[in-house]
This record gives C-alpha cells, sequence and structure tokens, in this order.
C-alpha cells in the first residue's frame, strides 16, 4: 500500500489521491489525524478525490474545510467523487460534462 | 542559508521612482491592420516585445491597459504604429510615454509607404531607441521591497491548489513581509468563497470593495452563464468552479488584503492586492471575464508586475511580453514531461522531496535570478503572447500614495 491519499482538512469527506492508484486500499494522511486506510471501489487518478465517509444526496462535499459542492446521488467511503455524484452550487453547466475530459456534451460542432 | 529575500540587483531606474528587471522596446499597434508590419519591425531585435489592440473602434479599458505597459517599469522606449484610419491614436500613445520619461515615437503606415517602406522605418526609429535607452538608462539596487509580483493560475489540475498555489502564497508572504507587492486576479476563481476573501480584508474599506468585486462576479458568470474552469481542470480532478476556486485562492498566502484595484492600475501601496478583472455593468455587456490565461497575465502586468508567476497542473507553453512569466507546476509528471517549459518543480512538496517553505525559498532565489537578468524558461524560448481585448470597465477611482 505505496499510493496515498491526503485529507486536506479535519472537516474534510474527501481526501485528494497523490497518485494514480487502482481498486484497493490506500493511505489517508492529514487531517491533523493518524494514518488511516479508505478501500477504492474504482481506479482513482492522481489529484482526483475519494470519499472518505458516507456522503448523501443533498449532502455537502467538504474539501479545504469548506463546501466544495453538493452530493447529487449517495456517494459510499472508498467511491470516486466527481462530476458524476458532485454538482456545483453555482455552475449548472458542470453536470452536463463528459465525466472523463470534463469536455462539453452540448455545444454543436455540426 | 541566506534568505534569498535579501538579496540585490541592478535595475533599472524610471522618472516616477519605479525600477524594472528589464529595459524593453515596446512596439504596439494600434489596429489589426498593422500587426504584421509591427512584428516585421521587431523580427530579429533582441529586447523588442510587441503588443497590439485588433479593432478599429477604440476602447478606453484597452487604452489604458496599453497605457500602462507603455509606462511599465520593464519598458525603456516606445513605437507606436497605426494604419492610419484606426480610432486609437498611436501618437498619443507616444505621447504618453514621452510625457513619462521614455523616448518614444510613432507612425501611421500609410503616411509612410507600404509594408517594406513602414518596416525599414520602424528598424531605423528602432536602433535610434534601444541607443538612446542604452546610454540614458540609469541603473540602481533594487530588491524585493522593489517588486511587485503578479500571479496567475492556468490549467489547474488537483495538484495546483494542494502545493502549485500554496508555494507561491508562502513566497508571497514573505515577500510583503519584505515590504514587495503582490497582485492576485482571477475574481471569478473566488466563486463560493466570499466569507474566505471578506475576512482577509485589511480594512473596512478593503472589505467593501472585495464584497463588491465578488458579487460582480458573481453576476456576471450568472449572466453569461459561464464559470473560469475548463475541461482541462474537470480531467485534472477539480470537480466544481469552488473547489478550483479553494486551490486558486491558495496563491494569495495568508496575508491581508489591502484592496481591489482594477485593470491597469497601480497598487497604491505596497503589500497585498486583489485585481478586479470582471467587466463593470454596461449597456452592452460583451466581453468575457478572463478568455485565456494570456489575458489574465496581460492584466497583472498592467498592474505593474516586474515578475509574474504562472501555476499550472497540466502544463503550459505561454509566455509574456514586457514582464518574465516563471511556470510553476504542483505536478512532477507534468515538470518531468514538459521540462522544457516549466520553470518549477513544487510536486516535489507532494513526494516529502522538500518542504512547502523550502520550495518558497527556492522560488526566491528564482525570482531574483531571473529579476537580476537570466531568462526566464518562457522568456528565453521566445514566448510573447499578448491579448488585448474590448472590456468594459469603469474608471479606477483609488489614487496612488494616499494609503488610508
Amino acid at each position: 500500500m505505496t499510493v496515498r491519499c491526503f485529507k486536506i482538512n479535519p472537516a474534510d469527506n474527501v481526501a485528494t489521491l497523490l497518485a494514480d492508484a487502482d481498486i484497493g486500499p490506500v493511505e489517508v494522511r492529514g487531517g491533523g489525524e493518524r494514518t488511516t486506510s479508505i478501500t477504492l471501489s474504482s481506479p482513482i487518478e492522481l489529484g482526483h478525490k475519494v470519499a472518505l465517509t458516507n456522503i448523501a444526496g443533498g449532502e455537502a462535499v467538504i474539501k479545504f474545510g469548506v463546501p466544495i459542492g453538493t452530493a447529487s446521488q449517495p456517494i459510499s467511503p472508498g467511491q470516486w467523487v466527481h462530476l458524476h455524484n458532485c454538482r456545483s452550487n453555482f455552475d449548472a453547466r458542470s453536470g452536463s460534462l463528459d465525466l472523463h475530459t470534463g469536455a462539453t456534451t452540448d455545444t454543436k460542432y455540426d | 542559508m541566506t534568505d534569498p529575500l535579501n538579496l540585490a540587483w541592478s535595475g533599472y531606474l524610471r522618472d516616477d521612482g519605479r525600477k524594472g528587471v528589464r529595459n524593453t522596446v515596446l512596439i504596439i499597434y494600434t489596429v489589426e491592420c498593422a500587426c504584421h508590419v509591427a512584428h516585421a519591425i521587431a523580427n530579429g531585435e533582441d529586447g523588442v516585445h510587441v503588443i497590439g489592440f485588433p479593432g478599429c473602434y477604440d476602447n478606453q479599458y484597452a487604452i489604458r491597459l496599453i497605457l500602462s505597459l507603455a509606462r511599465h517599469p520593464n519598458v525603456g522606449a516606445v513605437l507606436a504604429v497605426g494604419l492610419g484610419c484606426e480610432y486609437t491614436q498611436p501618437a498619443k500613445i507616444a505621447d504618453v510615454a514621452l510625457k513619462s520619461g521614455r523616448p518614444a515615437a510613432s507612425f501611421f503606415i500609410q503616411d509612410v509607404g507600404g509594408t517594406r517602406s513602414s518596416v525599414e522605418r520602424g528598424k531605423a526609429i528602432l536602433a535610434d531607441l534601444r541607443r538612446t535607452i542604452d546610454r540614458d538608462t540609469p541603473r540602481a539596487a533594487m530588491g524585493f521591497g522593489d517588486l511587485t509580483i503578479g500571479c496567475e493560475c492556468g490549467g489547474s489540475d488537483g495538484t495546483s491548489g494542494f502545493v502549485g498555489n500554496p508555494v507561491v502564497g508562502t513566497f508571497f508572504d514573505r515577500l510583503i513581509d519584505n515590504g514587495g507587492t503582490a497582485i492576485c486576479e482571477e475574481i471569478v476563481e473566488m466563486i463560493g468563497l466570499k466569507d474566505i476573501i471578506l475576512d482577509r480584508a485589511a480594512t473596512p474599506q478593503a472589505r467593501t470593495q472585495l464584497e463588491f468585486a465578488y458579487d460582480k462576479a458573481v453576476r456576471y458568470c450568472q449572466q453569461v452563464r459561464q464559470y473560469s474552469v475548463s475541461p482541462g481542470n474537470f480531467a485534472g480532478g477539480l470537480t466544481t468552479i469552488e473547489e478550483k476556486s479553494m486551490g486558486a485562492f491558495a496563491k494569495s498566502g495568508s496575508q491581508p488584503i489591502q484592496g481591489v484595484i482594477k485593470v491597469g492600475q497601480q497598487p497604491p501601496w505596497a503589500g497585498l492586492w486583489i485585481m478586479d478583472s470582471v467587466p463593470d455593468d454596461h449597456f452592452m455587456g460583451f466581453g468575457y471575464t478572463n478568455p485565456n490565461d494570456t489575458e489574465g497575465i496581460m492584466d497583472l502586468i498592467s498592474g505593474g508586475s516586474q515578475v509574474v508567476m504562472f501555476v499550472t497542473g497540466r502544463g503550459s507553453v505561454i509566455g509574456s511580453p514586457v514582464a518574465p512569466l516563471i511556470k510553476v507546476t504542483g505536478n512532477s509528471r507534468t515538470f518531468e514531461r514538459m521540462a522544457e517549459d516549466m520553470d518549477f518543480d513544487a510536486g516535489r512538496v507532494l513526494a516529502g522531496q522538500i518542504s512547502l517553505d523550502g520550495a518558497a525559498t527556492e522560488l526566491g532565489e528564482m525570482v531574483a535570478s531571473v529579476a537580476s537578468g537570466q531568462p526566464s524558461k518562457p522568456e528565453a524560448l521566445g514566448h510573447r503572447e499578448y491579448f488585448v481585448m474590448y472590456k468594459h470597465q469603469d474608471e479606477p477611482t483609488q489614487k496612488r500614495d494616499c494609503k488610508k
């Protein structure tokens, strides 16, 4: 278990991956707490987020100790948190973007 | 270890007391029709940069921006080139530069002849300007207290808010402790953080300015239905504008915010400043806030930044005219892949190879080295991207030298 993720603030319910990680356990550091571990339910890339707790639909996703969005569906610990299950409280378009590339799906090219 | 913030080097003293880290001749064209000739004049010349405004109709915001670059501390002389039928007046730009103590000249291409004759005329003027400033520009010792440094982030990923921006923020804290000035822009990348930003205000006036600028930015993004977050940001792990904002705001460090300045405006006193580049309410309401990274970097230079930091997790291959750009990445993979373009690898903090403070110290050493004349990577590669757009901003009201 060499891959780590980092929890920035004790109040956070997500942590950020410090390297690409496959399904399985990764170390959780930071948050001013002792090192724990979380089991990823899907591969997650460097810089992306993993849920550390159950987050109910409609509940705030917390990173840096502040709400960075709202869960658009229930999220379980170990799940990848991104466009498919977390929406912005400002930017309505973000929910329609391609999950992997972030490209828009509502712009016509032809 | 010596504190790099005690370092001093030799700069170029301007009549207004500001000091430059370069002695550049700036060619300014006043309409797209003069663009080719302006670049042909600069072609093959050292220390000559080109900026220009594409529109035939003039725009007060764009003129303020151009004039702030014509009087920038890194600029020693100005050549303004127009076609001849446009609204923006090259002679008036040259006049403003002359009044600021800089040698300057201007001409209309239609008066001189065609392409070749205008390029010849321009090259002859350039040689004259260069000779004059090489001979006449006084040199002066300068240090971090004389520096204004802007920071922009672009192509952000999950590492930018983690280490890339915090390394710059830590450096900015020390820059300000040493009497320097830092400018952060991108109010549209503070969305979602209203209380956090307002709590950083140095004074009640600064708080009022920040609240006004924040509310305007939210209103503007809602109106144009466009937020400052891109496909590359999402692919890099950022899910929402709020998340990107929190990471972007980390570049401001922890010092109190003195107030809000607008594009083309110098910070009235030292310390940390936020630049508002969002259009003001206007009957036409056109002009996106920061259509690309280059536009944001131009804004920071217009505030008098002699050096600009660009934090990019995904990687970037842009540079800037007038003020050297230092490219910082928090992603070591990006640094390795794009080593020819990236100046600073803050990803070493994530890997545990260096502390945040240690990285900020190294960054300070790099800034001192670039300020003393060592070209940054984009500068050495010849990157001089510029972007001057139509935008509406009301006349700035804050005056220089009237602290509190």
